[in-house]
């Protein structure tokens, strides 16, 4: 039986041919017939027309043509959704039918229907097949439910689809529960904030149990959810991973990186002392290498993710060089993975190897290949400092092969090389000149010129060379363009007398005959520069350059962080996280490590909320920038308008210059840093703001000294959490706390910087709030913040801001500035920062206030579990500016009566009982008036946060 | 997940497509012909982004599977699936090609239906599969009982066994197969050198028997827990270390993990039960001295001497010396000491 013949009809009216044999009585003849229809569809033919007939077809007892008709009308029911109704009556009834694979089929090609009207018919027998005794329908009823959310999760969640699916997780055939977790995640996926997949130490247990007993892909259905628990402690992650690692020797690979990918994130949480920390790293790595005998698709997948794991943990893989080691006959993706896997794992223990093996590769036929081995080559020589002295002697056996790209990419690395080790290498300058006239690459020519810039001292002919260069001036690239001037000025420096002409064509020619401007520019700055003061020139163009860093295309902690969350998926063949290459509000949310236990939990502990269910307290980063672009415009700039001194200035932009992998040599980002934002909008917003704030606190100061009431002890202060995480900053990351302090509140910054670049030019603006919190001066950061380092800055701030009701009332808008960009966050700040010096109100004003307040504007609370008698209360809430004004005991409870003022001269009056006697009894009740009832609210969460803190 | 999966043949026109999500169009079926297929030479990685589109793709004997996806998927999973359905293919009707594809198509969107759901890869095992689905089509015929056995056997923990087989003789063969890879250097130097294995296993026996397997390998030592490196060096003339073993799914690999031994209940039919690997102290079976020179720009001279590290008293049958020659040789001059040799252009070796 050949089925090709279907594919071969092309006769007119065809439709009509297969109609009449769509209605005729055979069975058989029906169902080649409907064969043939399939077969057209799969060509993309249109057969729609034929929907009724082939509907027809349905009510048949052969379970193929069944089959086929259904596929059928997966394909067309969306186009004809009037006509698929008349479907439904016979998959609502092969929904009851005794075998179990035809009620399966049915619900299956049901959910693929993505028809409203099919929708809200598919529910009742969705509902049956789910708690159908048949486990295979049961399975396939569970995925059912997925389709249908991404249909309508509306209705999904309506007909309580959802808890059904949470009890299949305990179903006790393992094949259910994996589909039930592959169809609850990927729900969960598109609702990050609902705690759909609620993940507890019982239900782990139950996962665990399942994945030795399910399919290779349940296993890995499974493994993806686990990785998203997050466990409570060391030992429970120890356990987990102990059943995990079983796994490991799978022999479907993806199974095996689920199961790494599990033990990676709980890795983190096991303390690197534990004997089983150890043991964990060396069952790592055989898996891994494993890895590599699969299908080079499965290498290539597997290669990128031991990328990301050797840039995580170096140890897991540093003895097992050799099996990176390129084959003849692996794919080019193979290779170049390889090579760059073994470039990381390069030490100086078996640097030997790897550059006998680079040397060998670079004499390979295929030249992309080529070139990044001599490419690797260099880094191997700024990675080891040991081996650089024989890199070197490589490379220059390698410019001997005088193999055209191969020598241009070989001074392209030497120059990198000259960089990293100064005054060492620099014999081998000679050599380099010889094969100046085989470059044709702007890369490789532009790298040439540098050398012969920077070494013109050395070079005899230095100006024969440059000047050889300049004859075809216009025909070369930019990069070269550029080079070439920066070249021919440091000669000048540093010959003055023979190449005075040299430098003045140059410099006629970049700044008259060129129409770039950035060529143009640079050509001016040089001519200024030269001709104001020379001996500045000098200092300019020929300034200490710093070394260039080890290794430059590490992938930034953060996000390496939250790849290794994603091993074994698309972000970590990608090396982006998901968000870069999925559309729409699907699996942005992002997954960070959970942090090591017991060490600095206080600053971490937002980051420790699992992936999905943000806790409550993780600041939330405004989405909306359009908002506060007004914001951005006024924000005031930070540096010293002086702008820093010009030395130190060339050297962090040469930093940052040269880890972008650019050639440009140092002054050429000179001309932008003057003309660019820095130097503009001269802060005069702050200076008024900047004379309220100390008048403001000069005031409440003296009001301190004569009342004898201010205490100097400061209101209480919050633990710092984190405001901004790196993440979401490119690398910033901003946690504080604000405190009160003899009158004046003030901000406490922790900045850290944790990507791989240095940040500078700092500025802090807020947005208008409820109470005008602005910044009382300028954020003050005055080192450059260089990657891994941290500063505390205490911000003053006043509160003469504009004023504008926010909601929540404490919430504010914070806009920081730095030189990588603007990150906006929204953070809370505790009411009582707010209570001002005098807020003590007199005796009988306070009755008087008491009665003059409507009672509706009374409020109630209950502070729980504070087991302080009157005395403690009234002196800790004196501290933070709540003042008792009179202390009644009425049948053996304490009432303390108590007032405080806010900045914007707000009263609160507070009535609080205390049941001092009454051990088992701590509760303490509060009652709040005030004229503006919407702070009472958060004024009992500040009296909260004081009374049990 | 998956969102959809098309088969090409080599010059990109569609034998069969499967869409299993919205977001997946029939405009990405064109978007990977233009792409990738008619592009090859320049795609350098099996995983294409084309417009925020994923396309995984493998290309097996000029057919082309590709799977489509917009989402983060699990990478390694998806290629894991597109290999099981090239075996599953091959197991109903042999040779993967256009024509076979063309004349199966039927079968293949049936398989197709059973394996995917969603996106999701449900049940491959071709043992599975082949209960309830046949390409004769007589599966209506079954009793309804006999339908709910299958559809819990399929779904059950040994998916991969069928119930109630019996031969009249119960058989179990098991081929030992090792492969040498050898890295070595222009100079004679061996680089890497690592045995892959596998213990492939043809079963025979009725009902569902469970089976246990042993080795007399240094993994029963590590049982004991700690060896220490001398340890073992002094028993290493007598146990196998094994680096890493991979297992069939059958395997019970907790077991493995706790008690060090191979029980498993072994599917009907050949089956690979492990693939593992040995890297160190290898003996190599031959010395290979390979001689290179260059004679000229158009003329390279290949001599390779092979010497046997055995006793003369073994001896070595049907061994076969490849040497791969450039694409673009036109002749080749072969001068052999024992055995034949000849030049076949097809291959861009020499036999």
């Amino acid at each position: 039986m050949t089925d090709s013949k279907y594919f071969t009809t092309t006769k007119k009216g065809e439709i009509f041919e297969l109609k009449a044999e769509l209605n005729s009585d055979k069975k058989e003849k029906k169902k080649e017939a409907v064969k043939k229809v399939i077969a057209s569809m799969t060509v993309g033919k249109d057969v729609s027309a034929l929907f009724p007939d082939v509907v027809n077809c349905m009510q048949t007892d052969n379970l193929e043509l069944k089959k086929l008709v259904y596929l059928y009308l997966m394909n067309y029911a969306k186009s004809q959704p009037d006509m698929a109704i008349m479907a439904v009556n016979t998959f609502v009834k092969d929904c009851e039918d005794p075998n179990p694979l035809i009620r399966a089929l049915a619900v299956r090609t049901m959910g693929c229907i993505r028809v409203d009207k099919i929708t809200e018919y598919l529910c009742e027998p969705l509902r049956k097949c789910l708690k159908d005794e048949d486990p295979y329908v049961r399975k396939t009823a569970a995925v059912c439910v997925a389709k249908l959310h991404d249909i309508n999760a509306q209705l999904v969640e309506d007909q309580g689809f959802l808890d059904t699916l949470k009890d299949l997780i305990s179903d006790s055939n393992p094949m259910v529960v994996a589909n039930a977790v592959a169809a609850l995640s990927e729900i969960a996926e598109s609702h990050p904030s609902s705690n759909l997949l609620d993940l507890n130490p019982q239900s782990i247990n139950k996962l665990l149990t399942a994945l030795n007993e399910c399919t290779e892909w349940g296993q890995i259905f499974i493994l993806d959810c686990l990785a998203n628990y997050t466990p409570k402690d060391d030992r429970e992650a120890q356990s987990i991973c102990e059943r995990v690692t079983p796994r490991l020797s799978h022999a479907n690979s993806a199974v095996v990186l689920s199961a790494v990918k599990v033990l990676m994130k709980f890795m983190e949480m096991l303390s690197k002392d534990l004997d089983y920390y150890g043991t964990l790293l060396k069952k790592l790595a055989p898996p891994l290498v494993t890895l590599l005998s699969a299908e080079p698709e499965l290498q290539y997948v597997a290669l990128r993710n031991i990328n990301l794991i050797v840039q995580k943990r170096p140890e897991i893989l540093k003895h097992e060089m050799k099996v990176f080691f390129v084959k003849y006959n692996d794919p080019i993706y193979v290779k170049l993975e390889k090579l760059d896997i073994m470039i990381r794992l390069a030490s100086q223990a078996n640097i030997a190897q790897v550059l006998a093996e680079l040397k060998e590769y670079a004499t390979e036929v295929d030249v992309d290949f080529v070139r990044k081995a001599v490419r690797a080559i260099g880094r191997c020589a700024i990675k080891v400092e040991q081996s650089a002295e024989r890199c070197v002697s490589t490379l220059l056996d390698l410019i001997q092969t005088k193999v055209n790209y191969v020598v241009q990419e070989a001074i392209v690395v030497i120059k990198d090389i000259f960089r990293k080790y100064p005054n060492k290498y620099e014999s081998v300058i000679a050599t380099l000149c010889e094969n100046l006239d085989s470059l044709d690459e702007p890369e490789a020519r532009a790298a040439m010129i540098w050398i012969v810039g920077e070494y013109a001292e050395r070079i005899d002919n230095a100006d024969e060379l440059l000047e050889s260069f300049l004859e075809g001036f216009h025909d070369e690239s930019t990069q070269v363009q550029l080079q070439l001037l920066t070249a021919i000025v440091k000669l000048f420096l540093k010959k003055p007398t023979e190449t005075q002409e040299l430098v003045q064509q140059v410099l006629s020619l970049a700044t008259q005959d060129s129409d770039n401007p950035d060529l143009r520019d640079r050509g001016y700055i040089y001519w200024r520069l030269l001709s104001t003061d020379p001996v500045a020139a000098k200092e300019v163009v020929l300034a200490e350059k710093p070394l260039i860093s080890e290794e430059t295309d590490l992938i930034e902690p953060t996000l390496l962080d939250e790849l290794i969350c994603y091993i074994g998926t698309l972000a970590s063949v990608y090396h982006k996280p998901p968000s870069a290459f999925v559309e729409g509000g699907r699996g942005v949310v992002h997954k960070s490590l959970p942090p090591r236990t017991a060490s600095n939990e206080s600053t971490e502990s937002p980051e420790t909320a699992p992936a999905g269910a943000p806790s409550g307290e993780q600041p939330d980063v405004i989405p909306t920038q359009g908002d506060l672009l007004g914001d951005l415009l006024n924000l005031d700039l930070g540096p010293p308008v002086s702008g820093p001194p010009l030395a130190t200035s060339s050297v962090q932009m040469g930093a940052v210059d040269l880890l972008g992998g650019g050639l440009d040599s140092l002054m050429g980002d000179e001309p932008e840093g003057i003309g660019g934002p820095n130097f503009v909008a001269p802060p005069a917003a702050a200076v008024p703001a900047n004379l309220g704030a100390t008048m403001g606190s000069g005031l409440s100061d003296l009001f301190d000294l004569t009342s004898g009431v201010g205490t100097l002890s400061g209101s209480y202060v919050a633990p710092k959490a984190v405001w901004l995480p790196a993440m979401k900053a490119k690398g910033l990351e901003i946690s504080g706390t604000f405190t009160r302090q003899v009158g004046s509140i003030s901000m406490d910054l922790q900045l850290t910087n944790k990507a791989l670049q240095v940040m500078t030019d700092f500025a802090i603006q807020f947005n208008r709030n409820s109470f005008g919190l602005a910044p009382a001066a300028p954020l003050q950061v005055h080192a450059p913040l260089s990657p891994n380092q941290t500063v505390e800055i205490s911000l003053p701030l006043n509160t003469v801001g504009s004023v504008m009701k926010m909601e929540p009332l404490n919430n504010l808008q914070v806009a920081v500035k730095n030189n990588i960009d603007v990150f906006y966050f929204s953070t809370l700040y505790p009411l009582h920062i707010l209570f001002v010096e005098d807020g003590k109100m007199d005796r009988q004003m306070f009755l008087a206030t008491w009665k003059d307040i409507p009672n509706e504007n009374e409020a109630q609370f209950q502070i729980r579990d504070c087991p302080l008698n009157a005395e403690a209360v009234s002196s800790r809430l004196q501290s933070s500016n709540i003042f008792t004004v009179a202390k009644r005991n009425v049948e053996g409870q304490d009432m303390l009566y108590q007032s405080l003022k806010l900045t914007n001269g707000i009263w609160v009056l507070a009535e609080l009982r205390i049941q001092p006697g009454n051990p088992s009894f701590t509760d303490l009740e509060l009652s709040l008036k005030c004229r503006a009832p919407e702070v009472s609210q958060h004024v009992y969460q500040a009296y909260e946060t004081i009374l049990k803190n | 997940m998956i969102g959809g999966l098309f088969i090409y043949n080599h010059k990109g026109e569609v034998l069969l497509s499967q869409v299993y999500r919205d977001d997946t169009g029939r405009n990405a079926v064109d978007a990977f012909r233009v792409n990738v297929i008619h592009a090859w030479q320049q795609v350098c990685s099996p995983i294409t982004n084309i417009a925020r589109t994923s396309f995984f793709h493998v290309n097996r004997s000029n057919i082309w599977l590709a799977a489509v996806t917009k989402q983060n998927v699990n990478a390694a999973m998806v290629f894991e699936f597109l290999y099981k359905m090239y075996d599953v293919m091959a197991a109903y009707f042999g040779k993967i090609s256009e024509e076979n594809i063309k004349n199966n198509f039927g079968l293949i969107y049936e398989l197709l239906d059973e394996n995917l759901d969603f996106g999701y890869p449900q049940n491959s095992e071709t043992g599975a599969l082949k209960i309830f689905i046949t390409q004769q089509g007589i599966k209506s015929q079954h009793q309804t009982k006999e339908q709910s056995q299958i559809t819990s056997q399929v779904t059950g923990q040994i998916g991969w066994q069928r119930e109630g087989i019996k031969y009249r003789r119960n058989e179990l063969f098991l081929d030992v197969l090792e492969s040498v890879n050898l890295l070595m250097s222009p100079q004679g130097q061996v680089l890497s050198a690592h045995v892959s294995g596998r213990v492939v296993m043809k079963s025979y026996l009725s009902g569902m028997p469970e089976c246990k397997f042993g080795m007399n390998d240094k993994i029963v030592i590590e049982k004991q827990g700690k060896v220490t490196a001398d340890e073992t060096s002094k028993s290493g003339k007598q146990s196998i270390a094994i680096d890493d073993c991979t297992f069939h799914q059958c395997v019970r690999l907790s077991k493995f993990d706790s008690e060090r031994s191979i029980s498993f209940i072994p599917p009907d039919g050949e089956f690979e039960l492990i693939r593992y690997c040995t890297p160190k102290d290898i003996i190599l079976p031959f010395r290979v001295i390979p001689l290179v020179r260059e004679l000229g720009h158009t003329k390279l001279e290949v001599k390779v001497v092979i010497k046997s590290n055995f006793k003369p008293s073994l001896l070595v049958q049907k061994i076969e010396v490849r040497i791969p020659t450039l694409l673009n040789t036109s002749g080749v001059q072969v001068i052999c000491m024992k055995g034949k040799a000849k030049c076949k252009a097809s291959e861009n070796a020499i036999v």
